[in-house]
């Protein structure tokens, strides 16, 4: 999916409009010149080639639904066909008598399970030094860096994701060692042999900023800027502002022509930022530092989309509400660092007692495979401290909500008719540690089943190696 | 006063109408789980009588004089026995002031005894306390050589006296990260264990060591001197292995030195030489979960190791190692839960919940030869009971008591602080900081 060739972005393509014959470069134009071909650049350089793999009509019946957007449905009846979502509803959902149907009795269906934090295939396992693709930790400012083009399909990562966790799409961000720390991609979770080959079709891309203590420790301990928390926000700030102005510059040419700006890779990424087409994840543990990066959006006249690992957004979940900004959390990571020294587990609970945006996000290989379980840690906790949240709403802070805060959940996210058959099937309540996926569907097709071996992804890693093949 | 009305601590002083200062207590109408491996008791009654377990079970009498705890649809389990940590060395695990986990530029590395950095008032054992965990293996982390030096068991109660035994055991590095501390291979990591305990047994043969080779010792005096007990077999070596090929070649380490008395940690790949393990009869501490090749001597982990170990006779119980293991044991019941999820995963191999409790209770007392004292609710044992409001293995359930030796525990902590003053993020009449 190729976005509009007029949005002056991306690799140096000249775009010559269909009735010109001018092989003039960038170079060779002139504000003064007749007309000349506008310069333009493809925003979608590396397309996603991902193509559903299609499956039977299915219709799963007697079964508990947690929609995604916070409803749930007992004794319901969940239908798609076609690799979408058609039909979502109780006992009396009518459903064409030729095709598959489960018996869903004492089962559960959800949403495919959303990580909106992971670095699956940038560092992927084995976890060796040639495999570490994480973090471009040579400069504090790398917006020019994507971290598509560091995921390594066959991290077998994926496959315990999809089948330990249920996960059907997440989102790939680069590390935290910088402040800009470059684009993120979103992918399904379908095993490929190409990167391309898993890219969400249409998501939007992200950026990755990080506060704190990352950026200063890595560059601080080199004698470079930034070594305090001031320094990142004067690199932070310096930088917003060359991206308004590199902004400016192509606004300008977009409006009256001449000589095309020079392309800076990284400034393209800060100016589709600050045009509200990426968007903007921002790694901030602290609640005050959180408030700082608020008021530089507002600076530079960008939007946050999302804190990540915001250990203390509990401390101004009504600041986060008022501005729109989406909290992705751990259940109950603390004290790994000190800015994490303030975690607590019912974090969540409190954000969404608040009524902010609450996400449950894994930054991690083994968290990724049971998102569920953290959110009911976070539920549990939450409701003992006299908080009144349903399963259904749980749910949504692994599903729905984390769509919402990639751009996806017009596509996935929720069991709505139209949208993406991205189906999990439990075989017990997912807030319970005693249930597991029994079926995983991804665009309608079944790409995970516990009752079929055959139905379970082995990376090309793990062919050939002892327990190829195993349950995991 | 909802703030009151769901504070853990008022929880606790609710169900025990006075403080526990009985010396004998009567927890009474709970489903008692002895910690054993044995089936949960509806209705049962613990009996504690000066710290310790006096009996639990059905059909138990209330002692006359007891104070009697009520129970009714509560879980009353032995206190859980995180079976590797790092409990007590670290507040804040990337501040170096406060992580005394290891010395990487110190001079010594069997010697090492991790009593004197035990800390009984870090945050974390505060944490842990109120989630349940009553008991922890605390092992050091390799310095700048294979040998980390000696850990200790420790008590998880809110005093200052936290070391229920010191010098446990040693523990040593054998994997990828043994070749890493002895240079850069695995051959240089046996090797450099072979001298060390060669260098200990010339102590005990009353040569003395450096004096008697003073061109070979490779060990300090002090190093070498602590190697003795371990060479001997007086106290438990606890190897961190992870790949088969590894844990066969530490199993053989015997021939050589037979005394060892072998504890395994980590064991990623055991399920492959599962048998060898049993027949070796060496209990394993076991990380649960790993299911990932995250280093190559990974590369068959599986979630159903544990599972596929029991069942071939190995003694195991789950430990944490390098697994949030200085601030979240209190996933140890997690991953016992997941275990049990397992059974209903056609091709894996789970713990049924009775083992999986025991993995988090009398198991790492067994693996680490106290279990006539610690881990469980048969008569004898120390007075660690915990009391649930629910199944402790399931995701939303969370201590409601906590007795550590008998001794009924706070559970308060500076993060259920934090939860208290921010219930409502707004500030009131005041700065939050009045809030308390």
């Amino acid at each position: 999916m190729r976005y509009g060739l007029t949005a002056p972005l991306a690799a140096i393509l000249v775009v010559g409009c269909a009735n010109t014959t001018s092989t003039e470069g960038p170079s060779s134009a002139s504000s003064n010149a007749p007309k000349a071909a506008k310069v333009s650049f493809d925003e979608n350089p590396y397309p996603s080639t991902y193509k559903p793999y299609g499956g039977a009509p299915t219709a799963i019946r007697n079964v508990t639904i947690f929609d995604g957007e916070g409803g749930q449905i007992d004794n319901g009846v969940v239908f798609f066909s076609d690799g979408k979502i058609t039909a979502v509803g109780g006992a009396d959902t009518p459903i064409p008598a030729d095709i598959m149907v489960i018996d869903g009795t004492g089962k559960f269906v959800t949403p495919g399970i959303i990580d909106i934090h992971s670095h699956l295939g940038d560092y992927p396992s084995p976890g060796v030094q040639a495999h570490s693709d994480g973090n471009e930790a040579t400069s504090p400012v790398t917006a020019d860096v994507w971290a598509e083009h560091s995921v390594w399909p066959q991290d077998p990562g994926f496959s315990r994701a999809l089948a330990n966790g249920g996960v059907t799409s997440l989102q790939i961000l680069p590390g935290s060692a910088n402040l800009f720390g470059g684009r993120s991609v979103t992918l399904k979770n379908v095993p490929a042999r190409t990167m391309q080959a898993m890219k969400f079709p249409g998501a939007p891309y992200g950026l990755k900023m990080a506060c704190g203590e990352n950026p200063k420790r890595v560059y601080g301990s080199r004698n470079q800027k930034p070594a305090s928390r001031m320094g990142n926000l004067a690199v932070n700030r310096q930088t917003w502002a060359r991206a308004a102005e590199y902004k400016a510059r192509w606004d300008e040419y977009e409006r009256k022509g001449g000589t095309p700006p020079t392309r800076d890779i990284g400034m393209d990424t800060l100016k589709g930022a600050l045009e509200g087409k990426i968007q903007i994840h921002n790694h901030c543990y602290r609640a005050d530092e959180m408030a700082i990066v608020i008021d530089m959006a507002k600076e530079f006249g960008y939007t946050v989309s999302t804190f990540h690992h915001a250990v203390e957004s509990y401390k101004i979940a009504d600041l986060l509400k008022a501005n729109g900004i989406c909290s992705a959390v751990w259940a109950d990571w603390w004290g790994f660092k000190m800015e994490s020294y303030d975690g607590i587990p019912e974090n969540a609970a409190i954000i969404q007692n608040a009524g902010a945006c609450t996400i449950i996000h894994s930054d991690d290989q083994d968290q990724i495979q049971r998102l569920n379980q953290e959110a009911a840690k976070a539920l549990g906790d939450g409701r003992r401290m006299g908080f009144n949240i349903t399963d259904a709403t749980a749910i949504s802070w692994l599903t729905y909500n984390p769509a919402r805060a990639m751009g996806i959940a017009d596509k996935t996210g929720s069991l709505k008719p139209g949208k993406m058959a991205d189906v999990v099937l439990w075989n017990a309540n997912p807030l319970s540690v005693y249930a597991r996926p029994e079926k995983v569907w991804i665009d309608g097709a079944m790409l995970y089943d516990a009752n079929d071996p055959k139905r379970r992804p082995v990376s090309d890693f793990e062919l050939g190696q002892p327990g190829e093949g195993d349950t995991k | 006063m909802i703030k009151a009305l769901f504070s853990a601590g008022v929880a606790t002083a609710a169900l025990f109408a006075t403080p526990l200062a009985a010396q004998t207590i009567a927890i009474t109408g709970g489903k008692v789980v002895i910690g054993d491996g044995s089936a949960p008791i509806e209705g049962g009654t613990v009996v504690l009588r000066d710290g310790k377990v006096v009996a639990a079970g059905a059909g138990v009498a209330v002692p006359a004089g007891a104070q009697v705890v009520d129970a009714a649809g509560r879980w009353v389990t032995p206190g859980l026995f995180a079976g590797f940590s790092r409990l007590g060395l670290i507040e804040v695990e990337a501040v170096n002031e406060t992580n005394d986990s290891s010395a990487g530029r110190g001079d010594f590395s069997a010697a090492i005894d991790v009593v004197p950095a035990i800390n009984a008032k870090v945050a974390p054992i505060a944490v842990n306390r109120a989630a349940g965990i009553t008991r922890a293996v605390v092992a050091p982390a390799a310095p700048a050589s294979i040998f980390a030096g000696m850990g200790a068991l420790i008590d998880l109660g809110d005093d200052y006296d936290a070391v229920t035994k010191a010098r446990a055991f040693q523990f040593v590095e054998l994997g990828e990260t043994g070749s890493a501390k002895a240079g850069g291979s695995r051959a240089s990591a046996f090797l450099e264990f072979r001298n060390a305990l060669i260098e200990a047994r010339a102590l005990t043969n009353g040569q003395r060591g450096v004096a008697a080779h003073p061109h070979d010792a490779l060990l300090n005096r002090q190093d070498a001197e602590a190697l003795v007990p371990v060479v001997n077999g007086e106290i438990r070596l606890m190897v961190h292995v992870e790949r088969a090929a590894d844990i066969l070649n530490v199993l053989k380490l015997r021939e050589e030195f037979p005394l060892l008395k072998l504890v395994l940690v980590g064991v990623s790949e055991g399920w492959l030489v599962a048998g060898q393990i049993a027949a070796a009869q060496v209990p394993v501490i076991a990380s649960a979960l790993n299911d990932l090749p995250s280093e190559f001597e990974k590369t068959a982990a599986t979630q159903s190791n544990i599972g596929r170990m029991k069942r071939a006779g190995v003694t195991v119980a789950i430990g944490m190692i390098n697994d949030s293991d200085a601030h979240k044991l209190h996933y140890s019941p997690q991953y016992a839960g997941n275990l049990v999820a397992l059974q209903r995963v056609p091709g894996a191999t789970g713990l049924t919940w009775d083992q999986a409790f025991a993995a988090i209770s009398s198991g790492p007392a067994q693996a680490m030869g106290v279990d006539a004292m610690l881990g469980s609710l048969k008569p004898g044992r120390q007075g660690d009971v915990v009391i649930w409001d629910g199944d402790p293995l399931e995701l939303s359930s969370a201590p409601v008591a906590v007795m550590i030796d008998g001794v009924q525990q706070p559970l308060d902590n500076r993060q259920a602080r934090l939860r208290d003053r921010y219930r409502t993020p707004q500030e009131g009449a005041l700065p939050k900081a009045y809030d308390r």
